[in-house]
Formats: structure tokens, C-alpha cells, sequence
């Protein structure tokens, strides 16, 4: 370990008295050396962003409260700071970086103001220096076309861009540490590559420290020196990136690593041959139209392009893509909540797309929805039980006769039947998804869409859902439509693949060719940005030793 | 080259759906005001004391009123679509030029209204929302529920009450010292001390309403991630508050400022009648009690555009202060 930048000795931080545990950290070390990459890792809880803020003192007052230990930076302790003091350091000595690009940007102010902000609370400068500084920033970053860029505001840019952004800003001044919180979470696989390779390459220029805050050890692998682990505010393991990866000690941490999805595709029981096609669109098209007003022209965005895809019974189909790249817009089209504008929907020989609403009702039943978001998807006022029956209820189930099924359900999705009269707000993410995911078999479904149904969850627990899903999926013999964002969690569980790109099936085959010998620029593109991809392949031996994925399948593939 | 039609687009179509609002409004309140018993001969042979019914019939020709309704409806519109408003036979004078004569008052009267609510709505607001939970912030939220809880013309009659009659700091009404014969810079500050009682009590009720939009908006902004940014970057306490907190809290409060702003042209009428303030809120009042139809009709005409105009100018001011409006984004 090189020369301690930043040390953290004992850190301790009280959380309020009405939380389910005292402290949000407990006598947490850590050290970082000069031009050394930390990633501290764990799941939501951990204490892991709190030990980022309490560096800069941003915790926020009131609510969390640092009750013991010291972090020595430059031969002082942050924590014995004046506020003048430790502000100075902030932005200039120390800068940060967050998770959301969008919200962590003023709105209302032009990136180049909020870039000259952060510079002129440190270091007094005329404008025309300011601005020349701001425009080699930008470009540093890799953003195109900096003078125009300065005085663009958010919204104008993408996740990407606003990341890149962000990290012009923390590093305006060049700071020594920089502390990433989560920075490349909230962006897609192909972005979130370039912003880690981005970040290595001014790292090293620089020869600044990075405290690197994650949950994803894919990430992990790309970007750190060091690891520590983190679980519910305690540190469980810490050592060198590939001493944790390779030899972890803690059963947390090998927990961890290996919920991490694997690239290898499982093997799976092959679906029958004759197995029927349960739906299948043809040329489905929805075009949105972005009203004008005296500002703007009205413009037209076609969000699904002409997509033609089919599943069978027992089958799970993956549908893949980056934000917008119309994945969402698919699903809802094919549950119907949206109409397509031209393009047919054949279920089982009746084209749901051109249906009225009336004609529709005998369908919704068949085609059942998981959503991403289990805290928005539930209504908060309503008892989990009440919430399973609801759709058996309006379908004419006697009320008695649906909450007797609920509970049969509840175990089915593994949880217990005593949940039957609680409310949703008293289970946790993963737990809520299980609850989403009985509701939409509670009337007996033909075909599951899960849109991201695990993308708001822990690793740990996401692996969990994945298998229920999985396994629901067999056991009732449903077809199962997956939308996700993560190539790694359509490996485990998809049979095919449609890999998505600005509304067009680019791609469309066995998820064993997809990741075997893909086809086209894009899906190779989005392997090739999948993290810790170096690593997984490392564990999982060369390729021809990997079975599960070179030709166990069935041969019989539409 | 479409970006110029899509605007002329735009406009038009707003323009065109303001005329379709003032012309309801128009036919609406025609019929609302001929719904109201009595008429213009009636009030005047009333005040005459006596009158036989050739006097009466003799009025009601002069004015038209022998007419059917209908056919009044159409000259009233007529009249309307070339800019005349009519004549008022009580005031003998066109109702255009009795407007015009009291819409700058009303308009001086609430605008500075306006100002004080704002100013006084926002730093309160802002203070409160800086010391929430405290004693400050305490202060101002009782403060402000009274002050909103109370009728604003009581508020203006204790006022003159305690500073014109009792202190005598201030004129009691009117809107300047009559015959004073005073000019200029002597005149203005006349017309300023007889301003602030009632700009004051119009103001104080909407001081109360924008403190508290400003203090939940503060509140719920400085949660966001980018004021975390900003402390990151080692701004001052100030400017954070300033230009990351209150700039993006002020949203809110320009929108409620814009649909008030319409409100407050026709809705002074209390505080110009406690304060006897020359006004159009007065102008529509008196025309009441006088059913002098066609001022009544023109005020209402008046404010309706004013209110169109004042929604039209909020919008061109959202898309000022927050430029995600209307980006293609």
C-alpha cells in the first residue's frame, strides 16, 4: 500500500433512535493510499454512502450524527474541522462525485456556471480564463463541442454526458481524493464502461486517490486497487481486488460474489418442440408524438419500430436494450396498456391490437404484469392479502375463496401466510417483488411480463427473485416475457434473446448464440461493456470448457 | 423556417381561444346582468324621487332598453368588435374613458401589492424554511396564518384606525390630498403616502399565502441531490441557499404568482371601497348599485383581458426561469 491519503480511524455514526439499529457505521476503518482506487462495496444499508459523506461532512444534520473515530487527511482530522475549514477543502482538496446525473445537476443553471461555481468558491478568476478552463475541462472529459456544451442546461444532455459533467466539476480544481458514490449505477451497460475507463484514465494522469462506492463487484473488478466489504455497518473483509475476489474469507462476501450473475447460461430442460406459441406480434409500431408549443417544433419519436417476436409455452423470452431504446414501450403494448399504431398482437389466434377496451377485459387476465419499482407497484393503503385477491375478486372469485388462494400463492412465492393481513411498507424490496409477483399469478395467467423486475433490488436478493421467477415459470409451465437492461440477468434466466436498439429487434436468437457468437455490432458492443466481463470469464474457465453453453440446447429453435 | 410557424401556430391559436373566452364571457354576463331585478330607469326615477311612466319610457328608449334582449346582445357586440364599450347614461361618459381613467390606479394599487406580497412572501418564507422547526420559523407560520385568517378590509379599517386616526402618520383615503395643486416629485410621494395603507392590507393576504408556498418548496428542494452537489463543491451556506434552494423553490411560487396576479385586477374591490381608492374594483361596484349595464359589462370585459394577459405573460416568465420548459429536451 502506498503513502496514506486519507485514513479513517474508528469511524462511528449514531442513526436516529427510531431506526431498526443504533449505529449507521460502527468503528469503521479504512485506509486510502495516494493514487489508489478503494472500492467499498455492499448492498443498501450498509453504511456505505454514509461513510463517503461523513469524509466531506455533508451528513445530513440531525439525522445521522458521527459519535466517534477520526479521518485524518493531511495531518488533520476532518471531523475537528471549523465549517469554513472543511469547506475548503470540499470541491478543491476532496471532491465528489453522485449516483443520479440527472438529480445530482442544478436544473435551472447552465453546466457551465455550475462548473465556474465550484471553481470560484476556491480560486478567484477573471471570466475569460473561467471559461477557457470550463471548455478544456469539458473536453478532457470527453464531451464534443465544449464552448456550446458550457452553456447547455441538464436536460439537454444524456445520463452519460451529465456524468461527465459531474466529473469535470469534482475535478475543476484537482483535487488529490476523489469519491465516487455509486457514479455509473444509474447508467447503462455500454455508458457505465466508458464513464469506469474514463475515470482509470484521469486517475492515472492525475495520480489522485478514488474512494469507490458500489454494489456490484462486476464494477469492482474493472476499476479497483483494493476492496472493502461492508455489511449493515460493520467492515467484514477488506484486501487487495484480487485476494477478495479469488479468496473470500467472510461468508458475506463470498455471499456477494457469487449472486453476481454469471455469464455462463444455465443449462436448462429444453421446451418441447411442439410446444404451442402463446403470443407473437408482427411489425408492432408506437410512435409518440412530442406536442409543440411556441418554443419547440412538434416532432414524432418511434419508440417501437416494426418488432416481431413470439413465445411459447414454458418459454422465457429476454427482451434486451438500453433506456429508450423502447424495451418498456413493448411490454406495455403487449399487456395492452398502450395500442399500437399499426402491427398485429395474434394471441392464441385473436389479434389483441386492434381490440377495444370491452373486448379486451377477458384477455387482461391472461396476460399478467410484474413491474420494476415493489415500493410504487403496491398501493400502500391496501393489505398484501387484499392486493392478491383484488383481480380473482373482480374476475367473480368470492372474496373468502381468492384470500385462501393468496396464502397458497404467498408460499408459492416464499414468503409466509401470515403476511396475508399486513401492509406492504413492512417488507423489505425483495420481499414486496414476491408479493408483485403472486398478485399477477393470482388469476392464473398465460403469459408473465416482468418488466426490470429486479433491477431495483440488492444483488444478493435479486439472485433470489430471478430463480422464483424461474422457477414459477416451470413449475406452472407459463411463458415469461423478461425486460431488462442487464445481459447477465437475461444469461441466467432466458431461453432466447431479443436484444433492442432505437426500437428495432437488432438481434433475436438462443441465448447461447447471443453470447456465444453474436451476430451483430450492438449486442457485441453490449457484451464486450458488461463489467467484471475479464473476470467472469477467468472464473469460468475458456470457453470450450463451459458446457452449459456450447450445445446442451435443444436443436429444435424457431 | 417551421420553428417561426410553429410560434405564429402557437400564438394564434392562444389568440384565438382568448377571443372565444372574452366573447363567453361577454354573452354570459350579459344575461347575468339582466337577471338582477330593476334597471337603469328605475334606479334613476328612484333617486328622482318621483317619476310617471312617460319619464320612465322616455329613459328606457334612450338607452335602448325597449329593445329585445337579443337584438341588444348583437348591437352590444357589435360595438364591442370596434373597440367602443358604450356610453354610461348615469356618468354621461363613454365607459372606454371611464376606465381608462381608473385602470392605472387599480393597476398602481395592486401591482405594488403585488411586489410587497412577493418580497415580503419570499424572505419570510425563506427565513422560515432556513430555521425550520424553530423558534423563527414558528414566528412566521402563526404570523402568517393570522394575517390570513383575517379579513383583509377589517386589517385596512384597523389600519386607518391606527395609523391615520390615531398616529395620523398616513392620509385617511383617497389616492392624493385634494386641491393640493402639488407636481412632479411632490405629487408622487402625495400618491405614495396615500398608497401604503391599502398596498399594504392587499398585500399582507398574499405575504401569508407566498411564505408558506415558499417555505414547503424550500423544504422539499433542499433534499435534492444537487444541493448536495453543491455543499460538495464547497460552496458557501449563502449561495446554496440562494442560488441552488430558493432559485428552484421560486418555481412554484412564480405559477400561484401568475394565476394571483389576474385575480388581483378585479378582486380589489374591499380594500378600494375601505380606502375609498379611485379604482376599477370601485368603477364595477358603483355600476352595480346604479345598474349602469354597459360599465359593468366593460370592466368585467377589462379584467377578463387582463387576467388572459397576466396568464399569457406567466408563462413567457416560467419559460424564463426554468429552462426546461418548452426545450426540446
Amino acid at each position: 500500500m502506498s503513502k496514506p491519503l486519507l485514513s479513517i480511524e474508528g469511524l462511528t455514526v449514531d442513526l436516529p433512535a427510531s431506526a431498526d439499529r443504533p449505529h449507521a457505521l460502527e468503528g469503521m476503518d479504512l485506509v486510502i493510499g495516494q493514487r489508489e482506487v478503494v472500492c467499498l462495496v455492499g448492498e443498501s444499508g450498509s453504511g456505505k454512502s454514509v461513510t463517503a459523506q461523513a469524509v466531506l461532512g455533508l451528513l445530513p444534520p440531525g439525522r445521522l450524527t458521527v459519535s466517534g473515530g477520526a479521518i485524518h487527511y493531511g495531518g488533520r482530522d476532518l471531523l475537528k474541522l471549523s465549517p469554513l475549514e472543511l469547506r475548503r477543502l470540499r470541491g478543491a482538496r476532496i471532491s465528489m462525485i453522485f449516483q443520479e446525473p440527472m438529480a445530482a445537476l442544478n436544473p435551472v443553471v447552465t453546466v457551465g456556471h455550475q462548473i465556474a461555481e465550484a471553481i470560484r468558491a476556491h480560486e478567484p478568476m477573471g471570466k475569460a480564463a473561467l471559461h477557457d478552463r470550463i471548455e478544456k475541462l469539458l473536453a478532457m472529459v470527453g464531451l464534443p463541442d465544449p464552448p456550446l456544451l458550457r452553456k447547455a442546461y441538464p436536460h439537454n444532455l444524456s445520463g452519460g454526458q451529465r456524468q461527465r459533467v459531474m466529473i469535470a466539476m469534482a475535478l475543476s480544481l484537482s483535487p488529490d481524493l476523489l469519491i465516487a458514490d455509486e457514479p455509473t449505477t444509474a447508467l447503462d451497460v455500454t455508458t457505465q464502461m466508458q464513464i469506469l475507463q474514463l475515470l482509470k484514465q484521469i486517475q492515472q494522469q492525475r495520480e489522485m486517490g478514488i474512494l469507490f462506492i458500489t454494489h456490484d463487484f462486476g464494477v469492482v473488478t474493472e476499476i479497483a486497487d483494493r476492496v472493502a466489504v461492508l455489511r449493515q455497518g460493520h467492515k467484514v473483509e477488506e484486501g487487495t481486488t484480487r485476494e477478495v475476489l479469488t479468496a473470500p474469507q467472510h461468508p458475506y462476501t463470498k455471499a456477494l460474489i457469487a449472486a453476481v450473475p454469471r455469464l455462463t447460461t444455465t443449462q436448462r430442460a429444453g421446451i418441447p418442440a411442439d410446444a404451442p406459441t402463446v403470443l407473437g406480434t408482427k411489425g408492432l409500431v408506437k410512435t409518440y408524438g412530442l406536442s409543440g408549443n411556441f418554443l419547440r417544433r412538434s416532432r414524432q419519436v418511434r419508440a417501437v419500430d416494426g418488432v416481431s417476436i413470439s413465445i411459447r409455452r414454458g418459454e422465457t423470452l429476454g427482451i434486451v436494450g438500453e433506456s429508450g431504446s423502447g424495451k418498456s414501450t413493448l411490454a406495455r403494448l403487449i399487456v395492452r396498456l398502450y395500442k399500437p399504431d399499426a402491427g398485429a398482437i395474434d394471441f392464441q389466434g385473436v389479434d389483441l391490437a386492434t381490440l377495444g377496451r370491452a373486448d379486451l377485459r377477458p384477455y387482461r387476465r391472461r396476460v399478467q404484469m410484474v413491474f420494476q419499482d415493489p415500493f410504487g407497484s403496491l398501493n400502500p393503503r391496501w393489505t398484501v392479502g387484499d392486493i392478491i385477491a383484488s383481480g380473482p375478486v373482480i374476475q367473480g372469485v368470492s372474496k373468502q375463496k381468492a384470500l385462501s388462494r393468496a396464502a397458497e400463492l404467498l408460499e408459492l412465492v416464499g414468503l409466509e401466510r401470515t403476511a396475508l393481513p399486513r401492509f406492504p411498507h413492512e417488507f423489505s424490496g425483495g420481499q414486496r417483488q414476491r408479493i408483485g409477483i403472486a398478485r399477477a399469478l393470482a388469476v392464473e395467467p398465460e403469459l408473465l411480463v416482468a418488466d426490470e423486475p429486479v433491477s431495483a433490488l440488492d444483488v444478493s436478493v435479486q439472485a433470489q427473485v430471478l430463480k422464483l421467477l424461474d422457477d414459477i415459470r416451470h413449475r406452472l409451465s407459463l411463458a415469461m416475457l423478461l425486460i431488462t437492461h442487464d445481459l447477465r440477468v437475461a444469461a441466467q434466466v432466458c431461453d432466447r434473446i431479443a436484444v433492442m436498439h432505437r426500437g428495432k429487434v437488432v438481434e433475436y436468437g438462443s441465448t447461447v448464440d447471443l453470447f456465444t457468437r453474436p451476430q451483430h455490432a450492438y449486442t457485441q458492443q453490449l457484451i464486450g461493456s458488461i463489467p467484471g466481463r475479464d473476470w467472469l470469464e477467468a472464473e469460468a474457465g475458456p470457453p470450450a470448457a463451459r458446457p452449459a453453453v456450447s450445445g446442451s440446447k435443444p436443436t429444435a429453435r424457431t | 423556417m417551421t420553428g417561426v410557424l410553429a410560434r405564429v401556430a402557437f400564438v394564434s391559436r392562444r389568440l384565438v381561444k382568448a377571443i372565444v373566452v372574452i366573447f363567453a364571457i361577454i354573452v354570459l354576463n350579459f344575461f347575468l346582468v339582466r337577471m338582477t331585478p330593476g334597471d337603469p330607469a328605475l334606479v334613476i326615477a328612484g333617486e328622482a324621487g318621483a317619476a310617471d311612466q312617460k319619464f320612465m319610457d322616455d329613459l328606457r328608449h334612450e338607452f335602448g332598453l325597449d329593445q329585445p334582449l337579443w337584438k341588444q346582445l348583437a348591437v352590444y357586440l357589435g360595438h364591442v368588435a370596434q373597440g367602443d364599450l358604450g356610453f354610461s347614461y348615469r356618468q354621461r361618459l363613454p365607459v372606454t374613458q371611464l376606465i381608462a381613467d381608473r385602470l392605472p390606479q387599480t393597476l398602481l394599487l395592486t401591482g405594488t401589492a403585488m411586489a410587497i406580497a412577493l418580497a415580503l412572501g419570499i424572505a419570510f418564507g425563506t427565513m422560515a424554511a432556513m430555521y425550520a422547526g424553530r423558534m423563527a420559523d414558528t414566528m412566521i407560520t402563526v404570523l402568517a396564518l393570522l394575517v390570513f385568517a383575517t379579513p383583509s378590509f377589517w386589517l385596512g379599517l384597523m389600519a386607518i384606525l391606527l395609523f391615520s386616526v390615531k398616529l395620523d402618520w398616513l392620509p385617511l383615503f383617497g389616492m392624493a390630498t385634494v386641491d393640493s395643486g402639488l407636481h412632479g416629485l411632490a405629487l408622487a410621494a402625495d400618491i405614495g403616502r396615500h398608497l401604503i395603507l391599502p398596498a399594504v392590507t392587499l398585500g399582507l393576504f398574499f405575504v401569508a399565502i407566498y411564505a408558506r408556498l415558499t417555505r414547503a418548496a424550500m423544504l422539499e428542494v433542499r433534499e435534492l441531490d444537487f444541493v448536495r452537489t453543491a455543499r460538495a463543491k464547497g460552496l458557501g451556506e449563502r449561495r446554496v441557499v440562494v442560488r441552488h434552494i430558493l432559485r428552484n423553490a421560486l418555481l412554484p411560487v412564480v405559477s400561484y404568482a401568475g394565476l394571483q396576479a389576474g385575480y388581483l385586477v378585479g378582486g380589489a374591490v374591499l380594500i378600494e371601497t375601505v380606502f375609498a381608492w379611485p379604482g376599477i374594483g370601485r368603477l364595477a361596484y358603483e355600476a352595480v348599485v346604479g345598474r349602469d349595464y354597459t360599465v359593468l359589462l366593460g370592466v368585467l370585459i377589462i379584467t377578463s383581458i387582463m387576467v388572459i394577459a397576466f396568464n399569457a405573460l406567466t408563462d413567457i416568465v416560467y419559460v424564463l426561469v426554468d429552462p426546461r420548459i418548452g426545450s426540446t429536451g
